[in-house]
């Protein structure tokens, strides 16, 4: 799960960039940029949710 | 610059050091008696490895604007992605121009970035470890990202050639410094692992109080000062701001200091029916976190309004990420450097004085800090941690890092420990 999120982290900003780069000024290209913050934040909670020790595991 | 703005950005550079030094004073403040001096020795190492770390390798990949640049080709425009300066600051006159300037000025930042994770690893984190993780922020993760925004990088152009306003902002090091070391000091927590005794066997976070008050609110007038010259000497080389602008950034980082600190003050008192005195030291370095991108670019008022809801956030978070993300963070670096500093970032692109368009150039530089800077912050730390173990034996740990690591305690002639007066 750790892995997992990431990689989504890195996709995200993938598709941050290629928005940038590849799209003109428009809400289509606003609209691509928060769908790839959008995979981060998924990517950003699998990776916190990795380390979510059961309770009682802690410490 | 003229030699007169160049000689007041000089001034405000050596400023910087007590930013440092606050901050230390807190993390020590924050941690447990027993490892006092540790954090204290270990705080000035990391500065020391920084600062060497930047002059040899650091500034290859930083640069700064106008000068030698690697870039490449996407889509018939020129993405500027490093530096290519030679090491050991070959090539730079240190004589005073802007670039010699820039290079002072991230040599002492990169320490306040690397002294960050300190808070997050108090009582626990070993000294070469903490000094070698130092080492890979400043020779690779702060000089890529300080390229890119504050060198004529791909995120400063994203104005230019994209039209999103004027390209990423980011005046005081909001992004650069301050969410770099909060996005660090997150994975050293994780790394780490809670200290013992933190969460007991029903799950619940046990409060390990901070055991120097004084150290803690009196190291928020020194990070105050550090502030006050490092939001100004960031504005006039990274943003190119007037001199005279100085006033302004002045007062907009301290209106959002004291308001975050007000605000952090009064949700303490609604919920625990009294101020949290180390909550609000993380209120007040919180808003000037958040202060930090836009303080050139903002009325006093919004400066205000940012400082407030950083106050907010910095105090809510603190709790959340103890409580339910089971993430032992002493110091709250987290919540103060990287939360304060992702709202700072974007208050600006939502609130400043700047063009249309700009808030997606901001969007655009915190993704990148989560989606490049942090993915290879973890795998770096978590791969050093194989080789080198960051966390101290549990020997080591109950018997505190001054005694284990240094051999002496900070207080020699206090008793410090409960289970000597315990009768067995």
């Amino acid at each position: 799960m750790r892995v997992a999120g990431f990689l989504l982290l890195l996709a995200g900003w993938a598709i941050v960039l290629s928005a940038a780069a590849l799209l003109k000024p428009s809400a289509a290209r606003a609209a691509f940029v928060l769908a790839g913050v959008g995979v981060e934040a998924l990517g950003l909670v699998l990776a916190v949710r990795s380390y979510i020790a059961p309770k009682g595991d802690r410490g | 610059m003229t030699e007169a703005a160049g000689v007041l950005c000089f001034a405000m550079i050596l400023l910087v050091p007590f930013a440092s030094l606050g901050l230390a004073l807190m993390n020590t403040g924050l941690g447990r008696s027993r490892s006092a001096a540790h954090a204290m020795l270990t705080a000035l190492c990391i500065v020391a490895t920084a600062a060497l770390v930047f002059f040899i390798c650091g500034f290859c990949w930083a640069g700064a604007t106008g000068r030698a640049a690697h870039s490449i080709n996407i889509a018939g425009k020129l993405w500027n992605w490093s530096g290519a300066e030679a090491p050991f600051f070959g090539g730079l006159p240190l004589d005073g121009s802007t670039p010699s300037l820039v290079a002072l000025l991230q040599m002492l930042s990169v320490g306040l970035a690397a002294l960050i994770p300190l808070g997050a690893g108090t009582d626990r984190w070993r000294l070469a470890p903490a000094c070698v993780s130092a080492a890979v922020m400043a020779g690779l993760t702060y000089p890529l990202f300080a390229h890119w925004a504050w060198a004529g990088g791909w995120l400063a152009q994203l104005g230019p050639l994209y039209g999103m306003g004027r390209g990423y902002l980011d005046a005081g090091g909001a992004g650069c410094i301050q969410v770099i070391g909060g996005l660090t000091a997150l994975c050293i927590a994780w790394i780490l692992g809670p200290r013992r005794g933190k969460y007991g066997a029903s799950g619940m976070p046990a409060a390990i109080p901070g055991h120097h008050t004084v150290f803690v609110l009196l190291s928020c007038f020194l990070v105050w000062l550090g502030w006050c010259g490092l939001n100004s000497a960031g504005a006039m080389l990274f943003a190119g701001v007037a001199p005279g602008t100085c006033v302004l950034i002045v007062v907009n980082t301290t209106l959002a200091a004291g308001l975050s600190a007000l605000a952090a003050a009064a949700i303490t008192r609604a919920r625990f029916g009294r101020p949290d005195a180390s909550l609000c030291a993380n209120g007040w370095v919180g808003g000037l976190v958040a202060s930090s991108a836009g303080c050139a670019f903002m009325a006093p008022a919004v400066a205000a309004l940012t400082g407030l809801v950083a106050g907010a956030l910095v105090t809510l978070s603190v709790e959340w990420i103890d409580l339910y993300l089971g993430v032992d963070d002493p110091g709250g670096s987290i919540s103060v450097h990287a939360v304060a500093g992702v709202w700072g970032l974007m208050a600006l692109g939502i609130f400043g004085r700047v063009p249309a368009g700009q808030w997606l150039a901001q969007l655009t530089g915190v993704a990148t800090l989560f989606g490049f800077v942090f993915p290879l912050t973890y795998t770096s730390n978590w791969l050093l941690n194989r080789f080198l173990p960051y966390r101290v034996s549990q020997e080591g740990e109950w018997q505190g890092m001054d005694l284990h690591e240094l051999g002496a305690g900070a207080y020699p002639e206090f008793v410090i420990h409960r289970e000597d007066f315990t009768q067995r």
